[in-house]
């Protein structure tokens, strides 16, 4: 095979090949929507946030704005403190948004949902909210509903 | 006739060679001088390390002992840019050939002149038809190497051998498994290149006749050391047992008929075949 | 000879190698560098060992998709959870199937065809006379071998994982009924670019470097023989398969396991 032939070959193999690794990144990982974008972080803390992950969705409305970017122990008062990294273009959360741990279907992952309150502020890099619901403990609510049904009984 | 015992008028000198490999002794102080401009032939039994000599001409082993001087320079002590810088004088064509297989004849002959210089094109075409024209392959330029015959393949891998004009061309084996006239062919090849471009020749073989037709000097290997040495001429008419049964196909001789074995008759009683 | 000293020879001869092995990739790394110069080298290799793979990779990528397809969607139907379809057979891909299947893929039809192709150069003289034409082996056969399978099989592996994609696309979205737009969301939702897009390449790219390796030295230290030229491409296709199944678990349990 002559020179120019195994040159074009060659030529759509790598243009084959990185047109793969493109596809992989854009299209199957999201690169553009996950890590592209610049976010602003709040804090909110709970006293209970079941299963809930680093890198689970924060959604407000169902529409997702952003991702929980870290999750620790208050050292006071032994609560959970979940960083949530917003996306910058939704920079007018008002100050007295609520957060919620909420659970996708009956089983399905954890994400924190969003909602907003009626303040003219808005939130910040490094704010917290104040308002919180913590995760629903699906052991806990059967625990309790067994509870207070032996109670009727008696 | 140069003298070839003068120091000036030797291209290789090989002193008190010693080496062995995987515990084989295969030289035990073995003294070559091969002069300048000449065919020289090496001639040995089978398996004596003859064709090990080349690749210590070439640098490609290292001696125990002893130092192989190529035009006045010490092989064994230069450094790896002067060896590669002393190996583009020389050519060298194997037994095998070993032509570049995914090359054409073209390529081949081309090889060593794209690696070492920069010449354009026009130029490297020039050089390659002319040694091509000079081994009768000129028309056989565009075939792979899987398309020759046998004889055109060694002709091709002299072609490339001479391809940068060295000071020194080695053959290995240049006359085994060919036929006649491809035998015929390659003897005269030698000759002329030799005496055409004015270089210096190591044919390294055991075919005494081919060898004897066009050597200027014969060496005789044998027994780690060199057995005897001389023209064509002096050989033919040695005292020496050793060189009589190699130069006249002796079955027995100094080098004996039999494997070494015990008693034939003792041997015959025997129960056990490996005891 | 009994099978205790028989078994300390196989040691001694396993440690040789692997030693002549390291020494031999340190050349290689070295020749490398220097042989950058002659691009033109590595392009015809990249086409040798690349671009004669593609199509084994992309019809083997195109039906380990499709049967994901199947499969995923057979198990995941039974709990209601086919939208997850595309995000089962991405990570399948991405993460072990691409560059594992790639890379045995890859030593099978790459690399025995290196090390044949080494073995036979020098079986029959070739590297030898290249040396006596004060030309190094290392630098102008090795080298560009070695730099042509290193930057092709991550290429196919991202090739293969594509595919192998596009294939569980056409058996989930075309024939089962998922939605599209479903297969590509759960997708995007789930697959994270650094954790398993990245971690996947950088594992195409260690298993290529290894399975060259091995196929380049293979060839290199073959007894010089047809029979031994056999054997080394044997070797060659055994070790590698089983030196990439072996990193994969160590690669996984590196870059999986947190959290």
């Amino acid at each position: 095979m002559n020179r120019n032939a195994v040159d074009l070959w060659v030529g759509l193999f790598v243009v084959a090949g990185i047109a793969a690794l493109t596809m992989l990144a854009l299209r199957v990982g999201n690169l553009s929507a996950a890590n592209t974008t610049d976010t602003y972080k709040v804090t909110a803390k709970f006293g209970n946030i079941g299963g809930l992950n680093v890198k689970a969705p924060v959604t407000m409305a169902g529409v997702r704005i952003g991702r929980v970017s870290r999750i620790e122990i208050d050292r006071e008062d032994y609560s959970a403190v979940v960083e949530l990294a917003v996306e910058r273009r939704y920079d007018n959360l008002p100050q007295d948004t609520s957060a919620a741990i909420l659970t996708s279907g009956l089983l399905g992952a954890q994400y924190v949902g969003l909602e907003p309150g009626g303040d003219e502020t808005y939130l910040k890099e490094g704010d917290r909210i104040l308002i919180t619901q913590s995760a629903v403990v699906l052991e806990q609510l059967i625990g309790q509903m067994l509870f207070s049904k032996a109670q009727g009984d008696g | 006739m140069p003298d070839a015992t003068r120091p000036q008028e030797r291209l290789i000198e090989i002193r008190d060679l010693r080496f062995s490999f995987g515990g084989n002794q295969i030289y035990d102080g073995l003294d070559v001088a091969i002069p300048r401009g000449k065919v020289t032939a090496i001639m040995g039994p089978s398996g004596c390390g003859k064709s090990t000599l080349l690749n210590f001409i070439g640098g490609r082993l290292r001696p125990d002992r002893g130092d192989v001087l190529v035009n006045g320079e010490s092989v064994p002590s230069l450094n790896r840019g002067d060896l590669f810088d002393l190996r583009k004088q020389m050519g060298m064509m194997f037994q095998s050939s070993a032509l570049l297989t995914d090359l054409t004849v073209f390529e081949n002959v081309a090889f060593p002149l794209r690696e070492h210089t920069s010449l354009p094109e026009a130029l490297i075409k020039t050089l390659v038809l002319s040694k091509l024209q000079l081994v009768g392959l000129r028309g056989a330029r565009s075939l792979m190497p899987s398309e020759l015959s046998g004889g055109m393949t060694r002709r091709v891998a002299l072609a490339r051998a001479i391809a940068l004009d060295p000071l020194l061309v080695m053959y290995d084996e240049p006359f085994t498994g060919l036929d006649p006239i491809s035998m015929g062919i390659i003897v005269k090849l030698i000759r002329e290149v030799n005496d055409a471009l004015e270089m210096t020749s190591v044919v390294v073989t055991h075919d005494v006749a081919e060898a004897c037709s066009i050597a200027d000097y014969v060496y005789l290997l044998g027994n780690k050391k060199v057995v005897a040495h001389g023209t064509p001429e002096q050989m033919r008419n040695t005292e020496s047992d050793d060189a009589r049964q190699f130069m006249a196909g002796l079955p027995d001789g100094p080098v004996a008929y039999h494997y070494p074995a015990r008693d034939y008759r003792e041997d015959l009683f025997l129960e056990d075949l490996n005891e | 000879m009994n099978s205790v000293s028989l078994l300390g020879r196989w040691a001694i001869n396993s440690v040789l190698r692997l030693g002549r092995a390291a020494v031999f990739l340190a050349v290689t790394l070295i020749a490398s560098v220097k042989i950058l110069r002659r691009f033109r080298l590595v392009v015809q290799q990249v086409f040798a060992v690349g671009v004669l793979t593609v199509l084994i990779i992309v019809v083997s990528g195109l039906f380990v998709g499709m049967v994901l397809g199947l499969q995923g969607y057979n198990t995941l139907v039974d709990f209601g959870a086919e939208s997850s379809l595309g995000l089962v057979v991405a990570l399948s891909l991405t993460r072990e199937l691409g560059p594992v299947l790639t890379a045995l893929l890859f030593a099978g039809r790459a690399g025995s065809a290196l090390t044949a192709e080494i073995g036979l150069m020098k079986a029959t003289e070739q590297l030898a006379a290249m040396e006596m034409m004060a030309v190094d082996p290392m630098e102008r056969v090795m080298a560009p071998r070695f730099l042509a399978g290193f930057v092709a099989m991550p290429l196919l592996a991202a090739m293969f994982t594509a595919i192998g994609i596009v294939g569980g696309h056409l058996i989930g979205v075309g024939v089962l009924g998922v939605d599209s737009g479903v297969y590509w969301s759960a997708m995007q939702e789930g697959v994270d670019v650094y954790d398993d897009v990245l971690n996947g390449a950088i594992k195409s790219v260690v298993f290529g470097f290894v399975v060259t390796w091995i196929a380049v030295f293979e060839g290199y230290d073959a007894v010089p023989t047809s029979e031994g030229v056999s054997r080394a491409t044997t070797r060659t296709v055994v070790i590698a398969s089983l030196a990439v199944l072996g990193l994969d678990f160590l690669l996984t349990s590196l870059m999986f396991t947190e959290v």
